[in-house]
């Protein structure tokens, strides 16, 4: 850990994080952007509001950010936070939610949270599947990909959730890879400066659930899945709609202003 | 900070009120000022009649995308300082278990209003029904203990909306105000005293506790206040280090248990008529204990020896009233629009003659059922 962001940390983690992540999981990129993001925005820790659900993505900030923190039931992230912002408008919300938290069984608080236009930055660490027990396939999980509870590979389509929050009403819109820290950066800087419901889909890796069954097994291979699979939006216009099918377009698709 | 007296939000004096506006106007008496609700009959009239009221008093009122969500508000809203309240009915109240055990083992403090309805699953809307005393205990998972408070009239409905308040405040615990249709629609006559009691909260000042705490009821921290709060639903709660994971599991249990029942002998409040001589003693609550008493009145005036007994607080159940009660009566009988559920809990607590009489057909049980009940076993 960078020695300037071990003030964000309680005193007790400084020196030994607790986030139970594993060897290669993206999700530790996520956590230091955010720490950044904040460092640089001068923005104070105290005044947030850190609120997750369950899931691999619930350990970025818990339990070792020094700041107010929400750990809360599967899928209702949300739903807690909405009641805290409208009870204390002060808050500066920031939740993180994996992708089966927030758009399983978590589906029906993010769409209305997004209508509602909450001033809430939406992290979601999109690893495309149920890390934390044992994986299991996602809503974000490829179609072919095998996983514990899709042997045959699975059958259907994932989510598109950077369209799915637009059409809900979302304010702020992008999906950058955890491979692309620099774009990712800068977009959480952005969305924690919006006023309104900010999405951020970080596109993530785990090569200890997703990739062991799928030959992307180490975290260099699981980057290159990464590397394959994200295509940037100024890529994609040249790629015809059959070349498009398998990826994910990264960039920001609303700033806020639109 | 404790109990204090503040005056009345309505002015002193008569109201002629249904239970559904008296539950609102009792929260609002206390200074609720978070509503999160979800429209289900019988139970919407609360949740209207604090809308209309939320701009006035200054009190946010939203509705949700579903009673989950109403209930994971309601816990945010708390942990940023308000008091908060939502109303429901069954089905409702099946979505809302998993938050209130996260309720209980976060500590906190949040009234459900519960206007039972019959079931299972949607049954009926507008019909009469007490099928949710058992899960009102016992509805989500883990061992943990809440409160439960049942009025038998649109007086009492506000008077124990207020003491919800109180009761989830002083104990840090999800409190449930128990109705049902005849109650909750009822329209009576209703007294506005000048003053209230209410209890709020003790703030928790500077940083949490790292260790299980060695009292039960702590102060409770809130967000945006620099303490750097940690809620959580695992075991360890917002307590982190220093301990075992079992012993924090085990710490987490005792304080959801103990708090309650330690102190139940204050919390627990009761009602009884004509106990003193009384053979069979009749156990109500709710509207039955309206029929019961007076079935029990037009006994007495042929001289039978029959007393009524009537709970007002259902969770923590009244375990010691019981087994004295029941040490000086013949026999017990319990009138439920339910198969039984305060019956059995009472079976528990006293091996005494304990007669059961269930009507679950969505209709009142009427005095004149009671009486008949009653010549049986006199």
């Amino acid at each position: 850990m960078a020695k300037d962001l071990a003030l964000y940390f309680r005193p007790e983690f400084r020196t030994t994080p607790q986030a139970p992540l594993c060897i290669g999981c993206g999700h530790g990129i996520i956590l230091g952007l955010i720490l950044r993001a904040i460092d640089q925005l001068k923005i104070s820790i105290d005044d947030i509001l850190f609120v997750t659900g369950i899931g691999c993505c619930g350990w970025i900030p818990t339990p070792q950010f020094s700041a107010d923190g929400m750990w809360t039931l599967h899928g209702r992230a949300l739903a807690f936070a909405t009641g805290a912002k409208l009870a204390n408008p002060k808050l500066k919300v920031v939740a993180f939610l994996g992708d089966g938290d927030m758009a399983d069984i978590g589906g029906n608080h993010l769409i209305h949270a997004a209508r509602r236009n909450m001033d809430f930055t939406v992290i979601q660490g999109n690893n495309m599947i149920y890390g934390l027990t044992g994986g299991q396939v996602a809503n974000t999980t490829p179609q072919g990909i095998l996983t514990s509870t899709t042997p045959q590979g699975n059958p259907f389509r994932p989510f598109d959730m950077c369209r799915l929050v637009d059409a809900a009403g979302a304010t702020y819109i992008a999906r950058y890879a955890v491979d692309q820290p620099f774009q990712l950066l800068k977009s959480i800087k952005k969305a924690l400066q919006n006023p309104g419901f900010s999405f951020i889909e970080a596109v993530s890796t785990c090569p200890t659930q997703f990739g062991r069954r799928n030959r992307f097994d180490t975290p260099v291979e699981m980057l290159k899945f990464l590397k394959i699979k994200c295509v940037t939006s100024k890529q994609a216009e040249k790629l015809s709609p059959e070349e498009l099918k398998d990826k994910l377009i990264t960039g920001e698709f609303k700033d806020g202003r639109n | 900070m404790g109990l204090k007296r503040i005056k009345s939000t309505l002015p002193p004096g008569s109201y002629y009120f249904s239970g559904t506006e008296a539950i609102a106007e009792g929260a609002i008496a206390t200074g609720c000022n978070y509503f999160g609700g979800y429209p289900i009959t019988p139970a919407t009239d609360i949740a209207e009649h604090f809308a209309t009221r939320a701009k006035d008093i200054g009190a946010v009122f939203i509705q949700l995308e579903d009673e989950i969500a109403s209930i994971c508000s309601l816990i945010g809203a708390a942990w940023a300082g308000a008091k908060a309240m939502t109303a429901t009915s069954g089905p409702g109240f099946s979505l809302m278990q998993e938050g209130i055990g996260y309720a209980s083992v976060t500590e906190t403090p949040l009234v459900i209003a519960l206007v039972q309805r019959p079931g299972p699953s949607t049954g009926q809307g507008t019909a009469f029904f007490a099928g949710d005393i058992m899960q009102v205990k016992w509805g989500s998972h883990g061992d943990y203990q809440n409160i439960a408070l049942y009025p038998w009239s649109v007086q009492e409905s506000y008077d124990l909306s207020i003491k919800a308040f109180n009761l989830a405040e002083q104990y840090r615990v999800p409190v449930i105000l128990l109705s049902e249709a005849a109650i909750s629609r009822m329209e009576e006559r209703i007294e506005i005293r000048e003053e209230v009691a209410v209890f709020d909260r003790e703030k928790a000042t500077g940083p949490i506790p790292h260790n299980l705490p060695s009292e039960t009821v702590q102060p409770m921290p809130v967000f945006g206040a620099g303490q750097k709060v940690k809620s959580a639903g695992g075991s360890r709660g917002y307590y982190w280090g220093g301990i075992t994971d079992m012993e924090a599991q085990a710490g987490v249990v005792a304080r959801a248990n103990d708090k309650i029942l330690d102190n139940r002998d204050s919390i627990i409040e009761y009602d009884s008529y004509y106990l003193e001589d009384a053979e069979v003693a009749v156990v109500a609550y709710g509207f039955t204990a309206r029929s019961a008493l007076f079935a029990v009145k037009a006994l007495r005036q042929e001289g039978k020896k029959v007393g009524l007994l009537r709970l007002i607080t259902i969770w923590p159940f009244p375990d010691k009233l019981i087994a004295r009660v029941s040490s000086e009566v013949k026999k017990i009988f319990v009138p439920e629009m339910n198969r039984g559920q305060v019956a059995g809990e009472i079976m528990k607590y006293t091996c005494s003659d304990i007669i059961s009489y269930s009507q679950t057909n969505g209709d009142i049980i009427h005095p004149d059922t009671i009486i008949e009940e009653l010549r049986r076993i006199l």
